[in-house]
């Protein structure tokens, strides 16, 4: 039975609808392709295990000075949707405009905890370099479906008001990194905190400038209420240092600490929770990024860079051979066929870096793609999962 | 003149090896092109077609509850929707065209299609063996698909006398034949291959079969109640007519006269340029419609899909005429005909190598002078 079902974790929408579409039978009925191929042809709201989103609104948050703009973009997920915990992301799938091409970004989710089948929002900052982020911003309208994973992630928030702890909570944030903070705390305020147990949320974050900050409504009114949470606001050339930090929470290498944002913020923070003893603080949870990617090399110049062979944790220098080329030099021995890229039997996962289509001399740096290996090299630093 | 003897003695189907890899080079400037153009529009097509095969199937399906009217166009729907999904879909997304769109729906390590071969295993006969060896006696298995005598070049055996009643058998039975067709049969006979080798393919073959068997002749039979028997002939009614139009499609792409076979010998250190010259000499086209192309997954255009298998389909017509001025150009055949033409010629094949001896009717190429520089600028 589990085994036509693509996610058993987790609840599931209910309803004799949902259990007959996710039944045996109609798994039976709908081989090879499945029911949801058979559904989307009438609506695209309907699923019964894939999870899609209509977009409701698009609310701009910042029009952008020293950043680019930011908007908060409503969706209403199909009801597959399992709900979040606060704190996790998602995988959203667009469709560009003119390629046609499907690219999937994660984003974290704004939005306080939900249920399944619940409205979620994301926040987000229209990236140059992000053409998924700059769609959702710019491009994306009432209406527009977007494809969607489960939640996922674990820099979560596991307190809640009923935890019966008198933990302090700190949440340390830079720009758009603010987002699944925002979520942990607008899901404790929902769900009824009033800081009268005693415990208190600290909430530190960096922006660009007043005008560049998200949230600013919001993060005002929750530092006015009787909450017991304390917003500090930093603009502009004010950087993270320990010693302000040690002010505002004395004890906080040994307090509950959420941090994400950029890669600069994430540095300090990791050195001021970094003990004399060289001990990372256990206490400091943070959410990681896909590392910038290296330049890639010019046509003809030497290339530069390192390819690894993420499932093997095999490293090599990249030396402008193909991917596959260069796996069995290593010892590897992927899957091939035709070594001329037209049979794709030996197409892998590029997770993050720059590669050259051999063939076309095009290069791609979108993560998680798709690439035959025997027409592929690298073109700077690449992770190949193999 | 006698200067030039020696080169000419090198000449490969008429071209000199500079030729061929000019010709090459055209060729991969033609593919960059239409690599460079690709977006919404295939995108769109694509989607089209799905949706019409999904509703074709669907009304398909709903029209077996009409008693006896409903019947035969119940039957027509089906199998068009059976011809689609095998043809200008499964075939063309599991050989990659569509990769391009991340759409995991249409991504060709995902798609499966409704026929009983696991796509799985339907990918390495073809997209591997067949398009990579493509007429290569010995190598490519799709020459004569391990039952059938069609090239002189195949030794006769007294077996092949039933050469006809083979095709015929594969023509009707066709999805099973391709289904069977990664066991290599023929290569356990001739003690190449073992029996152990199958047993991997086994688990995911019987998975395949049991799956499509449940649903076509038992699940949607028993569904309709007191018409079972008739939804059980019409839908074993569609499996046969898609049969029966796929083999008559796929046999005119490498059988019909003047096609070239080529020799393990004479492609052991090809070039890209030779792998190019071998699928233009090695495939032949059907001229039709608009719809017969569709019916067809453009497999009526085999000699663009041999040479680019991994653009979209929808790309073949559109570039068409160009391959064709570019074998005009090099004085190479161009082979296409009518639906009849072809088939015609590929059933005069099957009749002849059922006996023994034969020779190759390969197109003429042009005297070794015809084709040079000067004309190849034109």
């Amino acid at each position: 039975m589990s085994a036509l079902i693509t996610t058993p974790t987790g609840p599931t929408p209910a309803g004799p609808v949902g259990r007959l579409l996710r039944s045996r039978l109609v798994a039976a009925l709908t081989t090879p392709h499945g029911v949801d191929r058979y559904l989307e042809r009438f609506n695209p709201m309907w699923a019964a295990h894939e999870v899609r989103a209509r977009v409701v609104s698009v609310h701009r948050e910042t029009a952008g000075r020293d950043t680019a703009p930011v908007a908060t973009i409503t969706l209403e997920p199909t009801s597959t949707w399992r709900g979040h915990r606060a704190g996790q992301h998602v995988l959203v799938g667009v469709e560009l405009p003119g390629s046609a091409r499907r690219l999937t970004r994660a984003f974290s989710i704004s939005s306080a905890a939900s249920v399944p089948g619940e409205q979620i929002t994301l926040t987000v900052r229209a990236n140059d370099d992000g053409q998924v982020s700059k769609y959702l911003v710019r491009e994306a309208q009432p209406g527009t479906i977007v494809h969607l994973s489960q939640a996922q992630g674990e820099f979560t928030l596991d307190e809640s008001p009923a935890t019966p702890t008198s933990n302090h909570l700190l949440f340390i944030t830079g720009g758009s990194g603010i987002t699944p903070a925002m979520s942990m705390v607008r899901t404790l305020l929902r769900d009824g905190y009033d800081g009268k147990a005693g415990r208190k949320v600290t909430f530190l974050h960096y922006a660009r400038s007043p005008e560049d900050q998200i949230f600013a409504d919001e993060l005002a009114a929750i530092a006015e209420a009787d909450n017991d949470v304390t917003v500090h606001l930093r603009h502009g050339d004010q950087v993270f240092n320990e010693l302000e930090l040690r002010r505002l929470v004395p004890d906080f290498r040994h307090t509950d600490t959420w941090l994400c944002g950029p890669a600069g913020l994430v540095d300090l923070v990791r050195d001021a929770y970094t003990g004399p003893d060289g001990e990372l603080s256990p206490r400091l949870r943070m959410e990681f990024f896909k590392p910038a990617v290296a330049r890639a090399a010019q046509p003809g110049e030497a290339v530069e860079g390192e390819v690894s062979f993420t499932r093997s944790g095999t490293t090599v220098a990249a030396d402008g051979a193909s991917l596959l080329e260069q796996a069995e030099a290593a010892g590897l021995s992927p899957e091939y066929g035709c070594r001329m890229g037209i049979c794709f039997t030996c197409t892998r996962t590029k997770t993050s870096g720059t590669t050259r289509n051999v063939l076309t001399g095009e290069e791609s740096s979108l993560p998680d793609e798709e690439i035959r290996i025997c027409v592929t090299s690298a073109a700077g630093d690449c992770h190949v999962d193999l | 003149m006698t200067t030039t003897a020696p080169e000419k003695d090198e000449r490969y189907h008429g071209l000199t090896a500079e030729q061929i890899e000019k010709l090459g080079e055209e060729l991969d400037a033609l593919r960059q092109r239409i690599i460079a153009d690709l977006g919404e529009a295939d995108a769109e097509y694509l989607r089209k077609v799905v949706k019409t095969q999904r509703s074709m199937e669907v009304a398909g399906r709903a029209l077996f509850y009409l008693p006896v009217i409903g019947w035969v166009p119940a039957v027509a729907c089906l199998s068009i929707s059976k011809i689609l999904d095998n043809m200008e879909i499964g075939h063309n997304v599991m050989h990659g065209q569509y990769d391009f769109l991340g759409d995991p729906a249409f991504n060709s390590r995902m798609f499966d299609w409704d026929t009983v071969c696991p796509g799985e295993q339907w990918k390495y006969s073809h997209n591997y063996i067949h398009h990579t060896f493509t007429n290569i006696v010995g190598k490519d298995r799709d020459v004569g698909y391990g039952i059938l005598r069609m090239d002189p070049d195949q030794k006769w055996h007294p077996y092949y006398l039933g050469n006809p009643v083979y095709a015929f058998l594969l023509m009707v039975l066709f999805e099973w034949g391709v289904a069977m067709h990664d066991l290599e049969v023929e290569n356990i006979v001739a003690g190449k291959r073992s029996l152990e080798d199958n047993k991997p393919l086994y688990p995911g073959l019987m998975k395949k079969v049991k799956r499509q068997a449940l649903k076509d002749y038992v699940l949607f039979p028993a569904l309709t109640g007191p018409l079972f028997p008739l939804t059980f002939a019409g839908n074993a009614t569609a499996n046969l007519i898609r049969n029966i139009w796929a083999f008559n499609i796929i046999f005119c792409g490498h059988f019909p006269a003047g096609v070239a076979s080529f020799s393990e010998e004479e492609t052991a250190d090809e070039t890209r340029g030779h792998w190019y010259l071998r699928q233009m000499l090695g495939s032949a086209n059907i001229t039709g419609s608009k719809l017969m192309h569709l019916m067809s997954g453009n497999l009526s255009h085999q000699i663009e899909h041999h040479l680019f298998p991994d653009l979209p389909a929808r790309r073949y017509p559109e570039i068409a005429e160009e391959v064709r001025e570019i074998c005009e150009r090099y004085g190479l055949p161009y082979n296409t005909g009518r639906l009849g033409k072809q088939l015609f010629s590929v059933f005069r094949k099957i009749v002849r190598y059922s006996l023994p001896g034969g020779t190759a009717k390969v197109s003429p190429v042009p005297g070794p002078d015809s084709v040079t520089d000067d004309s190849l600028a034109a």
